[in-house]
């Protein structure tokens, strides 16, 4: 049992594991070679293979967003363009980056986690080690940034969709025309607004894959501590997408 | 040569090897051998590196492993071959290309080479059509033979055997008995091998270390085996069923 002493400190522990880890993963990421294969699987398997759920989660966001603001804004007073300026704007700064941050953490997150928590608990990581590989280089560096570059486009993609399903339900539901909500997007449309989602999503990429990294890569006992890392490395990644989601609106915008 | 000296280390506050030290010799087969439980596996990955001692030290071919960079320490790493116990494939990749993983990754053979290299090493260990099939389709003991197989395929000059003929049938055990034999004759591989079964013991080692509780309680030759009268030691040799001087039948 763990004294009250260290369990204090546990927090403080899994920081500076998790620090160590990627302190380890930056300094193995010029050995190009022996992560380049899994670089590229990882970029299919984390973006490529993402692309239909993020596209059908970013496809119903647009098109809810759109019903409820009509449903909110149904006043004379208002023109009808203002849909579209409250729906194209938060797609882009919000709502296609969170959704696809969401979705990356179940899908993706539980994902890592579950495979390098197996590969460590039957010794695969350590054989790894044993033949003079660095293990970090071969599993952890691929992975983040595999998540660091798909992230942005999946973002992309989201945000794309979403607006192109809201103009859709715009017109099918009887709300405003497609020239309408173009003309409202455009209105408030700040060039920052795509950058900062791209930011955010490669951001939220990073934190998504190297979190569900480091719960797999250190799992401990068995095929429970498999799935306990699994379900952490999940919940965990929601948790500081949220919290990364406020700190870079606070400094950026 | 590989020393352990004073080796202590504890899980948890508690402790698992206590005060250990060992001699590997080049060329010889050292058999590890003690009840389960007693800290064999826990030492075998000392002697890579793969867990630091709290205390004392490993040293191979005189080099402090635990007091080098990692770079240096994987530099060592690759003179080692190392069969886990539980055989510790990747379960991504099929047997085939889990043998050609080393090659593929530390030389320049061509994929002709590699694969004449990988079927070679599978027939070495008696499973040469088991190739494009995957781990999880391979019986206990057939994983470990393929792990065996991973293990040699770069030709190191020292193997780590965690109980290489455990779950095996007697036919097979002794092939991979007369295979661990071969390599170390051969190839001149120093081989230390984690085992619990005597009849490998006897057939393979040169010598023989008995962890007991976490020290260890006795280091000497097979002859030297023969002829220990120490109470310990003669009771986990006696509780494997066999006896000694008498011909002993491999117990399946
Ligand atoms: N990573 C670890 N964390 C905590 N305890 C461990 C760890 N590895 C081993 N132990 C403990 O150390 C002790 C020795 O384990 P080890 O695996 O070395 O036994 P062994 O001699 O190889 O046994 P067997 O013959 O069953 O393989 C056991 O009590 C085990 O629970
Ligand atoms: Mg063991």
């Amino acid at each position: 049992m763990l004294s009250s002493r260290s369990r204090f400190l546990l927090p403080f522990r899994a920081l500076g594991q998790y620090t160590l880890l990627l302190v380890h993963a930056f300094s193995a990421l010029g050995e190009f070679k022996t992560y380049r294969k899994n670089l590229f699987d990882q970029m299919v398997r984390i973006g490529i293979d993402s692309i239909p759920i993020v596209s059908m989660a970013a496809a119903f966001s647009g098109a809810v967003m759109t019903v409820q603001t009509a449903y909110q804004l149904v006043s004379p007073f208002i023109p009808k363009t203002v849909i579209g300026a409250v729906v194209a704007p938060s797609m882009i700064l919000e709502l296609a980056v969170v959704v696809t941050g969401f979705i990356l953490a179940g899908r993706v997150g539980a994902r890592i986690a579950a495979e390098l928590g197996t590969m460590r608990v039957t010794e695969q990581i350590d054989a790894l080690e044993a033949m003079g590989l660095n293990s970090v280089s071969y599993l952890v560096v691929p992975r983040v940034l595999a998540g660091m570059v798909m992230l942005p486009v999946l973002y992309v993609i989201a945000a794309f969709v979403g607006i192109v399903s809201g103009i859709l339900v715009a017109n099918l539901g009887g709300f405003l025309s497609t020239g309408e909500f173009l003309q409202g997007a455009r209105q408030f449309f700040k060039p920052f607004d795509p950058i900062f989602g791209v930011i955010k999503a490669f951001v939220f990429g990073f934190v998504i894959t190297s979190i569900s990294c480091y719960k797999g890569y250190f799992t401990q006992g068995g095929a429970e501590g498999v799935g306990r890392s699994t379900t952490q490395a999940a919940v965990l990644s929601c948790v500081y997408i949220l919290v990364a989601d406020l700190v870079l609106a606070v400094l950026l915008l | 040569m590989i020393r352990v000296e004073h080796l202590y280390k504890s899980f948890d506050d508690r402790p698992v090897l206590v005060d250990v030290s060992l001699e590997i010799r080049d060329g010889e087969t050292l058999a590890i051998i003690g009840r389960s439980g007693s800290g064999k596996s826990v030492l075998m990955k000392h002697l890579i590196g793969l867990l630091k001692p709290d205390r004392g030290r490993v040293l191979v071919d005189g080099v402090d492993i635990n007091a080098i960079s990692y770079e240096e320490l994987r530099r060592i790493r690759r003179q080692f071959g190392v069969l886990f116990q539980s055989g510790a494939l990747f379960d991504s990749m099929n047997a085939f290309e889990n043998v050609a993983f080393p090659l593929r990754t530390f030389t320049n053979l061509s994929e002709e080479e590699i694969r004449r290299r990988v079927q070679a090493c599978l027939e070495l260990v008696q499973l040469p059509d088991v190739g494009p099939k995957m781990p999880d389709e391979l019986s206990g003991g057939m994983k470990k033979r393929v792990a065996l197989a991973r293990a040699i395929a770069l030709e190191p000059r020292y193997i780590i055997y965690d109980e290489p003929t455990t779950g095996l049938d007697p036919e097979t055990a002794n092939a991979i008995d007369e295979l661990i034999r071969d390599l170390n004759h051969r190839l001149n591989v120093t081989g230390i091998m984690v085992t619990h079964d005597m009849h490998s013991v006897l057939s393979v080692a040169d010598r023989v270390a008995f962890l007991y509780q976490g020290r260890m309680h006795w280091v000497g030759t097979i002859d030297e085996l023969h002829r220990s009268d120490d109470p310990i030691l003669l009771a986990f040799v006696k509780a494997s069923e066999y006896q000694i001087g008498a011909s002993i039948p491999r117990s399946a």
